[in-house]
């Protein structure tokens, strides 16, 4: 009962409300506050439980994210070149990749605190950056900032950047290689390949 | 120079030489953002087997056996020792505030927190910082140039190389002078530092599949993020409309861009050139 009343709260605070949509660092910290409180309680995802922990990213996390523009961030100019067709698939394939690496780093998680830094944005804003970061004793804090775009539908992440490298932009010296070798279909296939090894790495 | 030590340093000149020939003969197609991408890839995968057969499965040993606690002290006390060149370097980019703030580090973490092993002055609002020799001269207008992979050291930039040795030596400056001392401390810091990473192994692994390329643009850009203390100018292209008519064809103005920011003895300031109509910087 507890579980659900929380549920319902969580959800009423993402919603947009009539006052407008949910304020951007106020989305992130709900959400984070979220999914590490059920990583927490989770042994199985702790143990490195693949497929609990893609359901809870898929849930909870992927909704706020805005993949298309995150992907054509990580290709870069090749993404003129692509039919839409081609960049439907390149989203796909991408989105699977990202959200097994954030899934991994999700099963990494134990005992760290996460502190969100004030938000240094005008209301005005379309685009803002919030910032956290992640604290553990005997290291030094790593900086997680989200940077989130307006949209009618909320406001979504399109970009992540962990310790000052963008997780989205890093992808597009490796992207752009495989398109100068074997065009965008050929980048198409690497993804899927990869996505294909690492999903049956995951089953054994 | 002792005999022994002189044949070890000729056999890794001569591991060293034969990467640089391998890397020579590797088909890679050329980029102009990365001139030496053929020995660096030899040089990284030199390293990577380092790493495979020494320094991962030590770091894994003692990963093992210490106690969580004890990994923090270690780690507490390699960076205490560490913060007398950084505030040495916060003053040299003039930021006098950063630097007493590190000496003060120092001190407190020397007399307060047993030899640096606890971090007091982090919850005394003493932050601790992160700079080097090779963002000095960055901030001092020296430009970065190529991307350059180092053996056993890893990942530089040719300006960052070049002062390595001065990095290393103010690192050190602190340590004893004895020499076995010396080097099992330099042991035991390799094996921690590689410790911290091991979480990360699965995960860069797995997201990549061109772990050199990754490697190279997280080192970049990671870098360019220290030099401008957490606040590097970003821009987020539009990718989506159409190509302009009358736009250079792409491998042209990559390489120009490229050129010109190595010419140009400070970070490329990219914001100018993208705003200017019909041209996209990538």
């Amino acid at each position: 009962m507890k579980k659900f009343v929380l549920a319902c709260c969580f959800l009423f605070s993402v919603l947009p409300v009539s006052a407008g949509l949910t304020p951007p660092d106020q989305l992130v910290r709900s959400v984070t506050d979220e999914v590490l409180g059920i990583v927490r309680q989770d042994p199985d995802i702790q143990h490195g439980n693949a497929d609990k922990v893609i359901t809870l990213v898929e849930e909870k996390v992927l909704p706020h994210f805005d993949f298309r523009r995150m992907t054509m961030l990580a290709v870069g100019r090749d993404w003129r070149d692509a039919s839409p067709a081609q960049q439907t698939r390149l989203t796909d394939a991408f989105r699977t990749l990202l959200v097994r690496t954030y899934s991994n780093a999700l099963t990494q998680y134990r005992d760290q605190t996460i502190a969100f830094l004030p938000l240094r944005a005008a209301p005005t804003d379309t685009t803002v950056q919030v910032r956290t970061e992640v604290r553990q004793p005997g290291a030094q804090p790593i900086a997680i900032d989200y940077v989130l775009e307006r949209t009618d539908a909320g406001w979504k992440v399109f970009d992540v950047i962990v310790a000052g490298v963008s997780l989205v932009t890093n992808y597009r010296g490796t992207f752009s290689q495989e398109v100068r070798r074997s065009g965008i279909d050929g980048l198409i296939a690497t993804l899927e390949r990869r996505n294909n090894e690492l999903a049956g790495k995951a089953a054994r | 120079m002792s005999p022994r030590k002189s044949i070890l340093l000729r056999r890794i000149a001569v591991v060293v030489c034969g990467a640089i020939l391998v890397g020579g003969c590797a088909s890679t197609p050329r980029n102009p953002d990365d001139p030496l991408e053929g020995y660096n890839r030899a040089m990284f995968a030199f390293n990577e087997n380092l790493d495979k057969v020494l320094v991962k499965p030590v770091a894994q040993v003692y990963d093992a056996v210490t106690p969580k606690p004890v990994q923090t002290g270690v780690g507490n006390f390699f960076s205490n020792l560490a913060d007398p060149w950084i505030g040495l370097n916060n003053l040299l980019q003039g930021k006098p505030a950063e630097a007493l703030s590190d000496w003060m580090r120092f001190m407190v973490n020397s007399v307060f927190g047993i030899f640096g092993l606890l971090d007091i002055a982090s919850e005394a609002k003493l932050p601790k910082h992160d700079e080097d020799f090779g963002q000095t001269l960055a901030v001092w207008g020296v430009g970065e140039g190529a991307y350059f992979v180092l053996p056993f050291f890893g990942p530089r930039t040719v300006r960052d190389a070049a002062v390595l040795p001065l990095d290393l030596a103010g690192d050190e400056g602190w340590r004893p002078t004895h020499v076995p001392t010396r080097n099992s401390l330099r042991a035991l810091d390799i094996a921690h530092t590689r410790a911290t990473l091991l979480g990360a192994d699965r995960a860069l692994e797995e997201s990549t599949f061109d772990k050199y390329i990754y490697v190279r643009d997280f080192y970049l850009q990671q870098r360019r993020y220290k030099i401008h203390d957490g606040n590097p100018p970003v821009e987020y292209e539009d990718f989506n409309g159409a190509v302009l008519p009358g736009q250079a064809p792409r491998w042209a103005d990559v390489a120009a861009v490229a050129a010109v920011a190595r010419l140009e003895l400070v970070e490329p300031v990219v914001a100018a050139v993208h705003k200017s109509p019909g041209f996209e910087y990538e």
